[in-house]
């Protein structure tokens, strides 16, 4: 078996990118686009198609 | 420890993630600005309560968008999270989960299923995300050029549950556009409910693809679980206490871990704890002298 202590640096690393993406994706507009689609009943998630 | 501090950090999350008790009144769901914001766990943003957007359903719906723009937004986010603390949001944070557990504790007798059909079934959530939540959604096109979430449409029973179930009882007209698809998934919920009476968790297990996703993280997460390998006297009393079959003296990183605790409470060693980067995150009942501890994956 495959013995680790702590994080390692890919841990740390896909975070840095992960946040960073957030951080790029919330400027981009995308949070506005997340939120036009959940201020409106999904008629999907509720099965009227 | 606070007895049953997990029960009453699941029941405060689902509480406050769900706040807008006006919306069970009238119908109709929360608009405000928190809706920028996914939850961590499965939350149907078309449940009247809800106050923030459900990952999966924004990660879906962003990749049926006639612009095909990378959805950076919420896959940092998800990725985020699950670098973070992995499955632990569906041991603590997770409103469905939550359900499922519940409906587990309704005394019955419990199903066991078998390993080689219990550990097959468990690739399927990975399925339902790569072509039900990324696949479908991304390369579908109608005659208009617009796709569709087919994970919310066809599967999804916490929309069904928090979202088109109460909606349709307050609200008169919607009734009339009940059709087939709403059986449908009505039906699916109403296998969840009543398999959950006798598997644990068997959503979880299973079918979501937001479990699914965490998964692949478990690895590599910020917070871990941790065997001391020199305490442990592999009595297997851990394995027999967690509901997702998991034998965490062996694999305390298993992807089918939700990082309940509910091992750590029961190892007579105390050789079972959490861990955030290394460093223990509650201090261990030891019962003996220990001289190293280990990572196991
Ligand atoms: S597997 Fe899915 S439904 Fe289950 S607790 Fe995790 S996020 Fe929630
Ligand atoms: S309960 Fe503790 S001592 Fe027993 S196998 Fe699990 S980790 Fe080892
Ligand atoms: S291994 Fe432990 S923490 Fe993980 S799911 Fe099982 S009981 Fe919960």
């Amino acid at each position: 078996m495959k013995q680790k202590k702590g994080s390692g640096a890919v841990t740390w690393i896909l975070l840095f990118l992960a946040i960073g993406m957030l951080v790029y994706g919330a400027a981009a507009g995308q949070a506005e686009a997340v939120f036009t689609k959940a201020v409106k009943i999904c008629m999907e998630c509720i099965g009227l198609g | 420890m606070v007895k049953h501090l997990r029960k009453i950090i699941q029941i405060a999350w689902g509480v406050l993630t769900n706040i807008h008790i006006r919306g069970f009144f009238q119908g109709k769901i929360y608009t405000g600005p928190l809706k920028r914001f996914c939850v961590p766990g499965m939350n149907c943003y078309s449940c009247p309560g809800a106050i923030g957007a459900c990952p999966i359903g924004a990660l879906s719906s962003a990749l049926t968008a006639r612009s095909r723009k990378f959805p950076f937004y919420i896959l940092g986010f998800l990725i985020t999270v699950g670098v973070l603390v992995g499955r632990f949001i569906c041991g603590w944070l997770c409103v469905f989960g939550l359900l499922e557990e519940l409906l587990y504790k309704i005394p019955t007798p419990k199903l066991h299923i078998p390993e080689k059909v219990d550990k097959p079934l468990r690739y399927l959530k990975y399925l339902v995300f790569a072509v039900l939540v990324i696949g479908l959604p991304l390369f579908y096109r109608d005659d208009y050029g617009s796709g569709l979430p087919f994970f919310c449409e066809f599967l999804c029973p916490v929309g069904t549950l928090e979202g088109g179930v109460p909606l349709v009882l307050l609200n008169d007209v919607l009734r009339p556009a009940l059709g087939w698809l709403f059986r449908w998934k009505f039906l699916i919920l109403i296998l969840c409910v009543l398999s959950s009476v006798f598997i644990y968790r068997p959503f979880c297990k299973y079918l979501c693809p937001l479990g699914a996703f965490y998964a692949l993280f478990q690895r590599v997460s910020v917070v871990k679980l941790k065997v001391d390998t020199s305490a442990c006297v592999s009595c297997g009393a851990c394995g027999k206490a967690c509901g997702m079959n998991v034998d965490p003296h062996k694999t305390p990183n298993s992807t089918e871990c939700i990082r309940c605790g509910e091992c750590t409470k029961v190892c007579p060693k105390g050789a079972l704890s959490f861990t955030a980067a290394g460093r223990e995150l509650s201090p261990r009942k030891r019962k003996e002298p220990v001289s190293h501890e280990k990572e196991t994956d």
